[in-house]
């Protein structure tokens, strides 16, 4: 193959697939560099401007860039990549991209190279000039400074994408067919931009080597802080769906400041909105703590976080490193006190400041408690000869005498919203115990009943007599209604 | 400017727009080798401009070259293009555009007048606009030059009214992520390699490329657009009555 190739056109076309590959990183570094870039067009050539198009040189990312090349070519099953991540001020990172270079054995065996060949790399580098500005990393590489910034990294061999996450999506910039292969220039992007704090940071040795201080006099004072990584990350799993980068802190953050007022125990903190934590050393092990306090406190709302928990529970777990206790441990220990909007008097039937169990008022109550409540030890009422009241006193006079035996009625003392106790001193259930059975009506109690039979009997003839008497006044009356 | 004209397809009973060096040669009747490829978007009105200039810019940017400077023996040394980024500032987006300021200014031009045309079509205005490159096959006299496309792109834009701010925050992300998937559009097409005019020698250089500018050298091109209104038909009919009623009166 390589013998129908000329030695000048394979001389050619080593230096183009090299000059090209160099550009190919200074476009993809310098659209990451958070800021927009502008370079003038020039009618008379330079002679020192690749493919007929003004791409400056950083220094530093040519000489990374060759570094990674070693003298080699990209070659079929060696690729040259560049990985675009995103690493924030506390230490997490996540990869966002990764820009291929790759050859195939597909050879077009006809083409020119000193002339076709270079304007289509010119077309391709102008295409993944388009492409760069299009893809979502470009727009969270121009917001970079304060929260995050971006890091580039070349490798040479076979490409990792593992890192990128689930569901990654490839953009095609462009091919370009020669004699000895056919040149892809690709891009796989993450699309879940949800945050993922690195299990592996602890583990990995610092980011030194090759650091280039932000505040040191750089040739592009104006461009952003970027440093080389050297340093591998291995593959992670990226299952759960977290909250995207600069959504997880606020809504982490947010979620403190909006809960109700309450004692919010965690250990080694103290009461209140826990802060942000800032050092990165202890980026890691804050950040399970924030992502497992989020949970209890109002589930329906940041459900976000409700799985990151949960993921990084398993994840803290399985961790070999050191936490003091297991995440449920965390959880139980923690416990919110919410006072009811509108509720008048406190809540004073809750005092143990252990578990924080949904209906705690059911629950089995020690004996002091017990005394305490009035639905236990009603206060004296009058004594009712009605079946129901009777039977109501014997429970709860039952449950007074035996107390904790009692199990299958419990009394619940029962504060509505809105109530206020000035306006009418008793309760409801109060209340209805009294008003429930009225006093019968006298005219129908049967005593008195049989009494006035009696007499309305004896007194029937005196009065038959008198209407006797009156008899024509009442026929007058009949003829008057006729 | 030679090349670069904003014509409306129909009669000229519309005023020509200025700056037309009225382009003598007539379309070719055959487009055989054309290949026309149609991109749509939905914009807000305001958002129209940096839309179509962003398509447009894309596009050219693929079809410019450097200056040719030729040289004895028929060799020739091309000049370098640069590029610069542009912030749109009605969509979340970011483009990159030859570094021109004539070939930006012809565009703006063009897409000005586009935009005006839609706007005064009515609320619901829906326009294409069409950027053609074309080859000059000259004839021998008495005939003109004829001009053979050989790739239209057309851009048809569906204009939206939005009601409240909230609607036009969402707008402008979405036009953004859209613009997005058109220029990958774009590039998928450009990198397909078809069919390119040939590296034309001196003397033909002018059939092929827009010599004109002094920093960057686009292919041959022109640029048109024709306007529907809401009825349906084409504006220019519209125009056409609204020119004869008021000669009328």
């Amino acid at each position: 193959m390589d013998t129908d190739l000329n030695s000048q056109d394979r001389k050619d076309l080593d230096k183009f697939i090299k000059f090209f590959a160099l550009k190919t990183v200074q476009v993809i570094v310098q659209a990451r560099l958070g800021e927009k870039i502008c370079t003038r067009s020039s009618s008379s050539p330079t002679g020192s401007d690749w493919f007929n198009l003004a791409i400056k040189d950083i220094p530093e990312v040519t000489h990374e860039a060759k570094k990674a090349l070693a003298g080699q070519l990209p070659a079929i099953g060696r690729s040259m990549c560049v990985e675009i991540s995103l690493k924030t001020s506390e230490g997490d990172s996540m990869e966002l991209e990764i820009w291929c270079l790759e050859m195939n054995e597909k050879c077009d065996k006809e083409i020119k190279v000193s002339y076709t060949v270079y304007n289509r790399l010119s077309l391709l580098l102008k295409s993944l000039l388009a492409i760069t500005r299009v893809t979502p990393a470009y727009r969270l590489s121009r917001k970079q400074g304060h929260e995050y910034v971006i890091l580039y990294r070349i490798y040479f061999g076979e490409v990792q994408l593992s890192g990128l996450g689930e569901g990654f999506q490839t953009v095609r910039v462009g091919t370009v067919g020669t004699p000895l292969g056919t040149i892809t220039l690709s891009c796989a992007y993450r699309i879940n931009l949800a945050f993922i704090s690195t299990r592996q940071f602890e583990r990995t040795p610092p980011i030194m080597g090759i650091i280039i201080d932000h505040f040191v006099d750089r040739p592009y004072p104006s461009s952003s802080p970027m440093h080389p990584c050297n340093y591998r990350t291995t593959g992670e799993d990226n299952g759960a769906a977290y909250p995207s980068v600069e959504d997880s802190q606020e809504v982490c953050t947010t979620s403190f400041s909006t809960s109700p007022p309450s004692q919010l125990i965690v250990p080694g903190k103290e009461g209140g909105v826990p802060p942000v934590p800032s050092q990165p050393a202890h980026g890691t092990q804050a950040d399970h703590e924030r992502m497992v306090m989020c949970t209890p406190l109002d589930g329906a709302l940041y459900s976000a976080a409700t799985p990151s928990s949960s993921e990084d529970t398993e994840t803290v777990s399985n961790s070999s490193e050191g936490k003091s206790g297991s995440p449920h441990d965390l959880l139980e220990t923690i416990f919110v006190r919410k006072v009811g909007a509108f509720v008048n008097k406190p809540i004073n039937q809750v005092t143990m400041a252990s578990l924080d169990i949904p209906f705690a008022m059911f629950a089995p109550k020690n004996v002091e408690l017990e005394d305490n409540d009035p639905m236990v030890n009603p206060p004296d009422s009058p004594d009712v000869e009605s079946p129901l009241q009777g039977s109501l006193h014997s429970e709860v006079s039952s449950g007074s005498s035996t107390g904790n035996t009692h199990d299958d009625f419990v009394m619940v003392d029962f504060k509505p919203a809105f109530s206020k106790d000035d306006i009418l001193p008793m309760d409801l259930g109060t209340f209805y115990r009294e008003f429930q059975n009225p006093p019968q009506l006298s005219s129908l109690s049967i005593d008195i009943g049989a009494q006035s039979m009696a007499e309305d009997l004896d007194s029937l003839p005196e009065k038959l007599a008198v209407h006797e008497k009156n008899v024509k006044e009442f026929d007058a009356f009949v003829e008057t209604l006729q | 400017m030679k090349g670069a004209s904003s014509n409306k397809r129909e009669s000229a009973a519309l005023p020509s727009p200025a700056g037309n060096t009225g382009l003598a040669c007539p379309r070719a009747q055959t487009a055989m080798n054309c290949r026309a490829e149609v991109l749509e978007v939905s914009v807000e009105g305001r958002q129209i401009e940096e839309a179509m200039l962003a398509v447009l810019h894309t596009i050219l940017l693929h079809r410019s070259t450097g200056k040719f400077h030729y040289k004895k023996e028929g060799t020739y040394s091309i000049g370098t293009v640069g590029t610069q980024d542009v912030d749109c500032d009605f969509i979340d987006f970011t483009y990159a555009r030859v570094s021109s300021e004539e070939l930006d200014r012809a565009l703006r031009k063009a897409v000005g007048e586009f935009k005006d045309a839609l706007r005064y079509s009515g609320s619901d205005g829906i326009g294409q606009i069409s950027l053609e490159f074309y080859q000059k096959k000259k004839s021998r006299w008495p005939f003109s030059d004829e001009c053979i496309p050989w790739e239209v792109w057309t851009v048809k834009v569906n204009v939206v009214n939005l009601a409240n701010e909230q609607e036009r925050q969402i707008c402008r992300e979405k036009v953004g992520e859209k613009l997005c998937e058109k220029i990958i559009n774009i590039v998928e097409v450009m990198n397909r390699h078809e069919y390119l005019p040939k590296m034309p020698t001196q003397s033909e250089v002018d059939n092929v490329f827009d010599t004109g500018l002094k920093d960057v050298q686009p292919y041959l091109y022109k640029i048109s657009y024709q306007i529907t209104d809401s009825l349906g038909s084409s504006v220019t009919t519209t125009m056409r009555r609204l020119i004869k009623d008021t000669l009328a009166l």
